[in-house]
């Protein structure tokens, strides 16, 4: 249990959005519930932002007057701020990339080489993995000639480890995602782990919804690698984190070529940097960098024990509310209880297409997400072709689950007989 | 702002409700093309029989949203039997309804964006209930679904015709 609580009102003061939006004739107010999809953001991030751009902005690691150093200062305290967050040993592995899918290609690419995978080695994945968890492999597969296996998924959406032994065996690398953006279920990484690990292999954790919402350590997750994007937590788009191991960054080969990542470049060759600059090439995302900082002190302020207890408590409600007044009507995916999942709920409702379902409330001013939420492998394991999908961060409360609920009612009356 | 009436007009959520001309036609002899909406994992396979320059017959699987669904509904009933000429301005008709653009590079290589333009001698019938959907242009994609995969199967035969007659 968190010592504090979570106070939802009082955070939705923090999000301008919810005065700002322009809200549908009809609609009350703005009713968030994609931010699985990404965060809306609080007042502390986009000032942070705009004081980076207005008094201390000259690009970083390269001008040797004040204002360069002052962004330059911002920036590596960014990193420090991240390695406290995921309870990382030191900044050097935090790699700085575009976004969380830009942060699993560097592993997909730079691992493969170092470890030169190809045919008789097998990449472990499972069933439930966004595609950008997904697709990286697939390539590596046609590239490379690597074996992809998958850990299977019950019904319920649990993954089924039974022959987790057996799976392992053989395996260079594991890359499974600690929370998944359809389900909410939150597979057992640790678990998954250790057994990589005595497999000898190394392990990839996709924290994009896991890290906004739970905290993280990655000693617990018991991870090599960690990726997560800022935008999902309360941060601007545009930058994401890769944490490794130090030994594995450094050992592998650079991604992407160009400025910061080297060290010395001749016409007949070039030395890399070090890490983790050796994996930043051309400008940073510098200003992202301290919008990110600045989301994380905020989450931190209010204590990411008491953000998932609010979660628990919302999705629980959520859970409950839906099935009482929905009834049949409503299919909910995934575990049945609150605690086995992140404050993400999908479900179909009737035979009323997702799309149709997120255009009637959508007038109602709730916002959900339709369709296969970029995970389509998943989609097919479920039977279904596509999904509604609400999700829940810190600035939601009951009325927001109450809100959908009512405007399921309005498009049972528009498309049921 | 559009209102919900605007866009689930009783003839769509009739089509929706009873979609005509579903199912399949073997193939071969008949042409069968799939269409995908990435945004929202739609799936639509238009079935058509081409006979003598004419669609002789077509069938609709594939599943989507009341828009895609009635937009491939509708375009079912109003091209079997249409010359393929017929069936080539009836798509062109339903495009500018939609306010699509079409890209090509001008003389000078510069990318131009022109829209479709309606062909007043062309009727669409039924097919304007659909008007309302340019009002939510998320949904645009899911009017043409249909239509883009029939336009491909059309151009798929021609391709054939051409490649078989040299």
């Amino acid at each position: 249990m968190a010592l504090r609580l979570l106070d939802p009102a009082a955070v939705k003061r923090d999000f301008p959005i919810f005065d700002c939006a322009q809200r549908r004739e009809g609609a009350e107010r703005l009713v968030f519930l994609d931010s699985a999809a990404s965060s809306q953001k609080p007042r502390p991030v986009l000032d942070a932002m705009d004081r980076a751009y207005e008094s201390a902005y000259a690009n970083v690691h390269r001008g040797v007057y004040g204002i360069a150093e002052e962004a330059t200062a911002a920036f590596e305290a960014a990193r420090s701020d991240v390695a406290r967050f995921i309870g990382a040993p030191s900044t050097r592995g935090v790699v700085f990339t575009k976004n969380c899918t830009e942060a699993i290609n560097l592993v997909a690419h730079s691992y493969a080489r170092h470890a030169r995978l190809g045919p008789g080695d097998a990449v472990l994945l499972t069933e439930l993995e966004h595609h950008a968890n997904f697709v990286p492999w697939l390539m590596l597969r046609e590239e490379r000639g690597v074996e992809l296996r998958f850990i299977p998924l019950s019904d319920d959406g649990y993954l089924v480890l039974d022959d987790l032994e057996r799976l392992v065996d053989g395996v260079k690398l594991v890359a499974v995602s600690a929370m998944s953006n359809v389900l909410g279920v939150l597979p057992p990484v640790r678990r998954i782990a250790d057994a990589a690990h005595a497999a000898g292999a190394v392990v990839l954790v996709d924290g994009a919804q896991y890290v906004p919402h739970l905290a993280t350590r990655v000693d617990d997750l018991g991870c090599d690698f960690l990726a997560f994007s800022a935008h999902k937590m309360c941060g601007p788009t545009g930058i994401g984190v890769l944490w490794g191991r130090d030994d594995l960054l450094e050992a592998m080969p650079a991604f992407l070529g160009g400025g910061e990542m080297i060290r010395d470049v001749r016409v007949d060759g070039w030395l890399p940097n070090e890490i983790p600059w050796k994996f930043e090439a051309g400008t940073p995302p510098f200003v992202e960098a301290v919008g990110l900082a600045a989301a994380i002190r905020y989450l931190e302020g209010l204590d990411m024990a008491a953000v998932r207890d609010h979660e628990i408590s919302l999705t629980g409600y959520a859970l409950r509310i839906l099935r009482e007044r929905h009834g049949d009507d409503l299919t909910i995916y995934g575990p049945s209880t609150a605690h086995d999942r992140g404050g993400v709920v999908a479900f179909t409702f009737r035979d009323v297409h997702p799309h149709d379902l997120s255009q009637v409330l959508d007038q109602a001013g709730v916002c959900i997400r339709a369709g296969h939420h970029c995970a389509k492998p998943l989609m097919r394991r479920l039977g279904v072709a596509a999904t509604s999908r609400a999700s829940f961060y810190v600035y939601n409360d009951e009325s927001d689950v109450d809100a959908l609920s009512d405007a399921l009612f309005s498009a049972a009356d528009l498309f049921v007989l | 702002m559009a209102g919900l009436e605007d866009l689930y007009r009783e003839i769509i959520l009739d089509h929706y409700r009873n979609p005509r001309n579903r199912g399949e036609l073997p193939a071969p002899p008949a042409r069968r093309v799939e269409g995908f909406n990435p945004l929202c994992g739609d799936e639509v396979v238009v079935f058509v029989d081409l006979v003598g320059g004419a669609v002789a017959d077509v069938r609709i699987a594939g599943q989507g949203c009341s828009i895609s669904q009635s937009s491939a509904s509708m375009m079912s009933g109003a091209v079997k039997g249409r010359s393929i000429e017929g069936v080539r301005d009836l798509i062109r008709a339903f495009k500018a309804m939609m306010s699509i653009h079409e890209h090509r590079l001008d003389g000078d290589g510069q990318q131009v964006s022109e829209p479709v333009l309606p062909d007043p001698a062309v009727r669409l019938g039924d097919l304007e209930a659909l008007r309302g959907v340019v009002k939510f242009p998320v949904r645009i994609k899911c009017a043409t679904l249909s239509w883009n995969t029939l336009a491909q199967a059309l151009d798929e035969a021609a391709a054939e015709a051409e490649r078989s007659a040299q």
